[in-house]
């Protein structure tokens, strides 16, 4: 009997893990998928929102503004990468003047600290490519970014390593209400616990609804995006955001942390709750909305596209509590953006409400900080060389583009939560991540997979599942040829 | 810091062959970083044969052509570091690399031969819509999966592009077993040699849809099927063209990038249209002491000019150690009409040798054209072409007299005659 099934090892749910394992309880995360962090939490803008957007009063209000304080000691405590690289809203017409204003105060109102005004001299010298035509700005210092992949698996890792454990591969099917709490249906058997936290993204409606009368409704919004190669690295320095007005909600151009550029997101309301396919209208829809706010855009400097879904809920509302009709079933829903900024503050509400509803004590030994994975990279040519006497796979290179050791794959295979997927690497130490997009490490990585988890190459995925990489031997072949 | 009068960057074909060419014309102090365990870069997985034709007048696999300049190399006991990537080149020619066994290190290099090839455009790049499954490879990454490793990446198969990888590999997975449907290429003619095309697709019955490209991917885990539409003179899909394939597999064969990365790290002047360095007639960068060859350089279509190339880099280098940094008066080389760029882009003709090859490509396909070099309104030479095409790269030869005697000439322009 586990105290609470946490469904769902995306950002909101392992943050609330994280959270929930600082108490004395018996905590478990369910996630359809192999790893953490594979759905809405990995294709984002990975942005930490200053909190100026939502409306003033609103949750997304409040725990935007909060998460976003939060994040950058908790970058520290868990080492994940975060920059507090600024916001900078752009208003590109006169007539939009007031609603930077209106943006303006309600950032003042949801109690975002240091707003202020720019005048277009002062954008065109911070920030050389944006449109001569800007009219004015705003700039949102607390604004920052922050590595998706790296702050959802620090927090897994973190409360993996105070007890919580993972059930991957596991979908939910259904609950059954009981004595103590809830039995969780899956497709790898019944799981009971006391309490039940539905954080499952696009699909929390679905889980919601087959427990609650009250029906909730969500929306896959889908978000195409271009990321460009490093060497576009420095073309925006703050988070360039275009004023939501005249011409519509526009898509922002940001550095990340790892020195590429973002460059998106659309927002098109699809049916399919797993479409993760872009399309050339929404590619296309990016190209044309960047060159609103930005000159001379380097996107023949792509190195890959993507597209990840929000879940949109029908208030545009985070909806967080225990659903109606169904005591100890608590929601985490509608978590579309600021969610990634707001998770921190969602993980701490969420455990809140399920601490008070279980009276859980807190626990004596939480360990609250985490080391990731070393970049070498980051170190200098004395420490590197040390690391490297250490232990020498810190000095064979597998992924020459973003310059990738075998001792950082090997670490991210065997950490507590390790990668096993071709993708799961690449969330963890970017091997694969950079312009030739695997081409070259691919089957080296493959390799180190097959050996250091003992299985054949022929059972090694890009993401888990079906996606298997290779489907046979050149030998099963030869052997079917001489009748063997 | 340790010094190394010459260290050459990659030991693929350009590498091993500038290292013997630079040995032979007297540097001692050589060393070769190569980050593969074993010499002879990607020519290991091309184990097809129709290498060397140029330079043995003998058919070669991939294997078999490396191993004759390995042979060479070693005979040579020049030394050389495998495992090991180069991090850094600096303007100052320091070379920061690692390995398992030095571990992390500096060179200080009198001189620096780039050779360290070229890599396949990847789907990311080339804007292509749909989903992310697996099964979506370069054919480049395909072909060292099957011939190097033993696997077999997929069994029903759509190629997209028709460079030479892509048309090999065509020929390779329905050898292996697979089923290659078709081969779209995007543009109106193919990127790849035309003996490939006849002996990889026409003689397996594969068909070549010119003007063809991918326009949607699907399959959440593992390609399940792609979409192809014909596509406009602007190369933009023409709606109500598309067709679907069942496939597991999308091999790509898009285009080669010279991989210049150190090079963009140390300064070297890069051409926006062949993405490799500009160079001049001793194949020296615009950073002193540093020069390239091979892919790195300029895409090649046959490995033997990438040797030709390479042997010219050793000499010069080798010449730059004996006689330290000589810059005179140089002569621009113009990519006139329907030439896309030359290498070398400017010469020295009181440096040049005796005869200079002057290599080039094509923008588009051209029947009955010639090749026209000429100077200040002067025809030098005119070169009759029954067909010129983007695959195959073209050369013509600069004569050092002329240039010698002509001290007024400050381009050479090449450029093509299209019969109206």
């Amino acid at each position: 009997m586990y105290d609470v099934v946490i469904i769902g090892a995306g950002v909101s749910g392992c943050a609330t893990a994280r959270e929930l394992a600082k108490y004395e309880a018996k905590i478990c995360v369910v996630e359809r998928f192999e790893d953490v962090c594979c759905g809405t939490s990995k294709a984002n803008s990975a942005i930490v929102h200053a909190g100026y957007d939502a409306q003033p009063g609103t949750l997304m209000a409040r725990l935007d503004v909060e998460g976003s304080y939060r994040i950058p000691q908790l970058a520290r405590d868990l080492d994940f990468p975060y920059r507090n690289n600024g916001s900078l809203v752009l208003c590109m017409d006169e007539e939009d003047l007031p609603l930077l204003q209106a943006l303006y105060d309600r950032g003042r109102k949801n109690g975002v600290s240091a707003l202020r005004m720019v005048t277009r001299e002062d954008i065109l010298a911070m920030e050389p490519h944006v449109r001569e035509d800007v009219v004015a700005g705003m700039e949102a210092a607390t604004g920052g970014i922050v590595c998706p992949f790296g702050m959802n698996i620090a927090f897994a890792e973190n409360a993996a390593e105070n007890g919580v454990e993972f059930r991957f591969d596991t979908a939910v099917t259904g609950f059954t209400r009981t004595r103590e709490g809830w039995t969780v249906r899956t497709d790898r058997g019944d799981i009971e616990t006391r309490t039940v936290v539905n954080a499952a993204g696009v699909y929390t409606d679905v889980l919601h609804n087959m427990v609650s009368s009250r029906k909730l409704h969500i929306t896959p919004r889908r978000g195409d995006y271009y990321l460009l190669d490093k060497t576009t690295g420095g073309y925006a320095h703050h988070t360039l955001f275009q004023l939501p007005g005249k011409y519509g909600k526009g898509i922002l151009v940001a550095p990340t942390v790892h020195g590429n550029t973002i460059v998106g997101p659309t927002a098109i309301d699809i049916a399919d709750r797993d479409g993760v396919n872009t399309t050339a209208e929404g590619l296309e829809q990016v190209m044309q909305k960047a060159a609103n706010i930005v000159k001379d855009a380097p996107l023949r400097q792509v190195i890959t596209s993507f597209a990840g879904l929000r879940a949109h809920e029908d208030g545009h509302e985070f909806v967080i509590g225990e659903a109606e009709g169904a005591p100890g079933f608590f929601d985490c829903a509608g978590i579309e953006s600021p969610g990634l900024s707001a998770s921190p503050a969602i993980g701490h509400m969420v455990a809140e409400l399920v601490r008070d509803k279980l009276l859980l004590r807190r626990k004596k030994s939480f360990k609250a900080t985490r080391r990731g994975i070393v970049n070498p990279a980051e170190l200098s040519f004395e420490e590197r060389r040390a690391l490297i006497a250490e232990n020498p796979a810190y000095g064979r290179i597998i992924c020459r583009c973003e310059g990738i050791s075998e001792g950082e794959i090997l670490d991210a295979i065997h950490r507590p939560l390790g990668a096993r997927s071709l993708d799961g690497v690449k969330r963890r130490v970017r091997a694969g991540m950079g312009r030739c997009q695997g081409g070259f490490c691919g089957p080296k990585v493959m390799e180190i997979l097959s050996r250091e988890l003992g299985v054949p190459m022929e059972t090694i995925t890009k993401s888990g599942g079906g996606s298997r990489m290779i489907l046979g031997r050149d030998e099963d072949d030869f052997r079917e040829e001489a009748g063997v | 810091m340790k010094h190394c009068d010459l260290v050459i960057i990659g030991g693929g074909p350009a590498g091993l062959a500038a290292a013997a060419a630079a040995r032979e014309a007297g540097v001692e102090d050589i060393l070769l970083l190569e980050r593969d365990t074993e010499l002879g870069g990607i020519l290991n997985q091309c184990i097809h044969s129709g290498f060397g034709l140029h330079t043995f007048q003998e058919e070669l696999t991939g294997p078999e052509y490396a191993q004759r300049y390995i042979q060479k190399v070693r005979e040579l006991a020049i030394p050389c570091l495998l495992d090991t990537m180069v991090l850094e080149i600096s303007p100052e020619r320091v070379v920061t690399a690692v390995n398992t066994r030095e571990g992390l290190f500096q060179l200080q290099a009198g001189a620096v031969i780039l050779a360290m090839g070229c890599r396949e455009r990847a789907r990311g790049s080339l804007n292509i819509p749909g989903f992310r499954p697996a099964g979506i490879y370069s054919a480049g990454t395909a072909q060292r999966l099957v011939n190097m490793e033993g696997f077999l990446p997929g069994k029903e198969v759509v190629i997209l592009g028709s460079g030479d990888i892509g048309l090999i590999m065509a020929r390779r997975m329905t050898l292996e077993g697979a089923h290659v449907q078709v081969v779209a290429e995007l543009m109106p003619y193919s990127g790849g040699l035309k003996r490939n095309i006849v002996q990889c697709l026409d003689d397996f019955d594969i068909p070549l849809k010119l003007s063809h490209t991918v326009v949607d991917i699907q399959g959440r885990e593992r390609v399940t099927g792609v979409t192809l539409a014909q596509v406009d003179e602007n190369r933009r899909p023409i709606p109500g063209t598309e067709e679907h394939y069942d496939c597991d597999t999308l091999l790509l064969s898009c285009g080669l990038i010279p991989e210049n990365e150190l090079s963009r790290g140390a300064g070297v002047e890069i051409s926006p249209v062949t993405n490799g360095p500009v160079v001049d007639e001793s194949l020296e960068t615009s950073v002193p002491g540093v020069f390239a060859c091979g892919n790195v350089l300029h895409v090649h279509d046959l490995v033997d000019f990438v040797s030709q190339e390479a042997e010219q880099a050793g000499r010069r280098a080798a010449r730059f150690l004996q006689k330290g940094e000589e810059r005179g008066r140089t002569v621009q080389l113009v990519a006139g009409k329907g030439v896309r760029y030359t290498v070398p882009a400017r010469v020295d003709p009181r440096r040049m040798d005796k005869e200079l090859t002057v290599r080039f490509r094509v923008d588009n396909v051209y029947k009955n054209a010639a090749v026209v070099v000429s100077a200040e309104g002067e025809i030098l030479r005119r070169k009759k072409k029954l067909i010129l095409t983007p695959g195959e790269m073209e050369e013509i030869r600069l004569r050092r007299e002329e240039l010698l005697e002509h001290p007024e000439w400050e381009k050479i322009e090449i450029s093509l005659e299209v019969a109206p």
